[in-house]
């Protein structure tokens, strides 16, 4: 895919998951829009994953710690091919097994995921296997900015500086905002960097819609020899549209008709000037 | 509200038991700095958004962090407050298993546990987000009441005893809006049963969001096959209101069980093992979630595909009726 494809790309992913949010009447909106350009970038750019042999032992892993913006994932699982979008359209349907949150009954999917806090221990273990057995696959995982306060993520972080997993990269969601309020008014973690290179984690910062600056990042690891990859992506809660836009409210939130057609005028048009 | 083909038009319809959590608990805090509700990132699902900007002083805001709620929770509870922690019930009975266990029971701290959105409240957001576990594992714990309240006269009261009482208590409250159920009976004691209706031929005995489907199949067993139903709202499944048990297997009638919970563990197993160990020998059958990978839907037809529904559960008891010929 050309840049500009990887572009329109992230266009027609945002378009295709608010039409299953619409029409499942369910789904984590904002933090969907938050992660689709990484998302994107990962399962087009980065990771090793065949969506014919998925489970062939040297994949890279990703691990999608918060599990709640599952559209966004299973939107771009779609596209690579991982199964046909029309199952999309079963989305939280009675024996659906797409539900709102990834489950490993759907192809693509590593773990099931969806309390928030498990992502981050369970790549540890992934990572820690792959240098025991010599392997150099990656292993990745993507948390939101409020999962954070979550203890086993702290616990995770020490182990993974304390096994020297330069395998291993997490990258972090921060939209800055969660359900209650910013992360600033409901836990404030303060800086973030700060706080993972002391926890022995090395850090970088890019623009988590500038496709290019996350490839850079995913793709020229380890950062150090030794130790383990921290991606501080900076997004936008509900980003693309503009009424979505960093306002709580859609967190989650299904959008009324109308709602829905300026959402999709708004990527149309945005299409038009890629 | 309609579960499935039995519908009812004689009871009046209410809020969902969280919203009636809150609103109590808004009307209680307004007299009682005491009262101080702790929450992870939950306060809108808890419906304590209005509580919060009423009283941003009574309100402790930990973030997405259970285990830390739990503790927070019980520091408080010792320090003399009443602390409220509120959290879906799914992650407060899971993740903070440890610190329900050693930091509020065994250590004796007058936490009020209160996990909302219950059971299979959150229906297609899947089994991470389902608290079918609960009553097994907290009933394993010493020195913890748990109460589902069916109704929200139940709620209600509930929250007002648990304001004042002295002991660890789990109140555990669903999401959907529920029915008043037997407007005639105004009593309510944590560790009584609630006779919601009466009948000699057949008791079903249930709690939670589970007790109006059973209030349903009673009505429909009377009137379509002259079956005689008790139904019990058993809302606190520990301590269990064993003198009502008594009184109910005494003549020998088949007992069916109702719970939005696993069948391992909860309200069924408590009734049969008391049951059992005190000879009764009544026809008796546990309804509730099966032990298998839980199917997929919204609570309602998780419900139906289980059968725990008006009709579902009635064809139950008519099962468990029929075999005692
Ligand atoms: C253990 C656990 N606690 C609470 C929740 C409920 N929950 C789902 S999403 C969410 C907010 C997440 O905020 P953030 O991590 O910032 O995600 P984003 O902004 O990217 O959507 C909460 C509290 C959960 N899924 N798991
Ligand atoms: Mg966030």
């Amino acid at each position: 895919m050309t840049d500009r494809e990887m572009k329109l790309k992230s266009i027609y992913l945002r378009k295709s998951l608010l039409k299953y949010i619409y029409k499942a009447k369910a789904g984590h909106t904002g933090g969907s829009l938050s992660c689709t350009d990484i998302l994107n970038v990962l399962y087009n750019r980065v990771l090793n994953v065949d969506p014919k042999n998925f489970k062939n032992p040297d994949r890279d892993r990703y691990i999608q710690s918060k599990g709640h913006c599952v559209e966004a994932l299973f939107v771009t699982l779609a596209d690579r091919g991982f199964f046909p979008e029309s199952d999309l359209e079963t989305l939280c349907q009675y024996q659906s097994h797409y539900i709102g949150h990834p489950t490993k009954k759907v192809n693509g999917v590593e773990q099931n995921t969806g309390a928030l806090g498990h992502g981050l221990p369970i790549c540890v273990g992934e990572a820690i296997a792959a240098k025991l057995d010599n392997k150099t696959h990656r292993v990745f995982t993507l948390l939101g900015d409020g999962e954070l306060p979550e203890g086993s993520n702290w616990e995770a972080f020490l182990s993974a500086s304390h096994y020297k997993l330069d395998n291993l990269y997490a990258i972090l969601d921060y939209n800055k905002q969660q359900i209650t309020g910013s992360n600033e008014e409901v836990m404030n973690t303060g800086s973030v960097r700060d706080k993972l290179e002391t926890f022995g984690w090395s850090v970088k910062e890019v623009d988590g819609h500038n496709l290019k600056e996350l490839e850079e990042a995913l793709n020229n690891g380890p950062f150090e020899t030794g130790k383990p990859n921290f991606i501080i992506a900076h997004t936008t809660k509900g980003k693309g549209v503009s009424y979505m836009e960093s306002n709580l409210k859609w967190h989650h939130g299904v959008p009324s008709p109308e709602e829905y057609e300026l959402a999709q005028s708004e990527l149309t048009e945005a299409e038009a000037e890629i | 509200m309609q579960l499935d083909n039995i519908e009812e038009r004689d009871l009046k319809m209410g809020l969902a038991n969280q919203v009636v959590f809150a609103k109590t608990l808004e009307e209680l805090a307004a007299n009682d700095k005491a009262i101080l509700v702790v929450t992870s990132d939950s306060r809108g699902s808890g419906k304590l958004v209005p509580f919060a900007e009423k009283y941003p002083k009574q309100i402790v805001e930990v973030g997405i962090a259970e285990q830390n709620l739990v503790g927070v929770a019980a520091g408080l509870a010792s320090a003399g407050k009443k602390a409220f922690a509120v959290s879906p019930a799914c992650f407060l009975s899971a993740r903070a298993l440890e610190q329900i266990k050693n930091d509020i029971a065994y250590s004796d701290n007058p936490v009020k546990l209160v996990g909302i959105s219950a059971g299979v409240s959150y229906g297609a957001l899947g089994t991470t987000h389902h608290s079918l576990h609960d009553f097994a594992v907290l009933r394993a714990i010493n020195n913890l009441t748990i109460v589902a309240p069916a109704d929200n006269f139940e709620t209600e009261q509930a929250v007002r005893k648990a304001v004042e009482f002295k002991k660890p208590i789990y109140l555990r409250l669903g999401k959907k809006p529920m029915p008043f159920l037997n407007e005639a009976d105004q009593s309510f004691e944590f560790g009584k049963g609630r006779v919601v209706r009466a009948g000699e031929d057949l008791a079903i005995i249930a709690n939670g969001e589970t007790v109006y489907p059973a209030w349903l199949a009673g009505k429909a067993l009377e009137e379509e096959h002259g079956i005689k139903t008790t139904v019990v709202s058993m809302h606190t499944i520990k301590p269990l209101d064993t003198d009502l048990l008594e009184d109910i297997a005494a003549n020998g009638r088949p007992i069916l069980t109702v719970e939005e919970h696993m069948v391992n563990g909860g309200l069924g197993e408590a009734c049969a093992s008391f049951l059992f160990q005190n000879g009764f020998k009544n026809p008796f059958k546990i309804v509730g979630i099966p032990d298998e990978y839980t199917v997929t839907g919204s609570q309602v037809e998780i419900f139906n595909h289980y059968g725990i529904s008006g009709s579902g559960l009635k064809d139950f008891a008519l099962e468990l009726f029929n075999s005692k010929k």
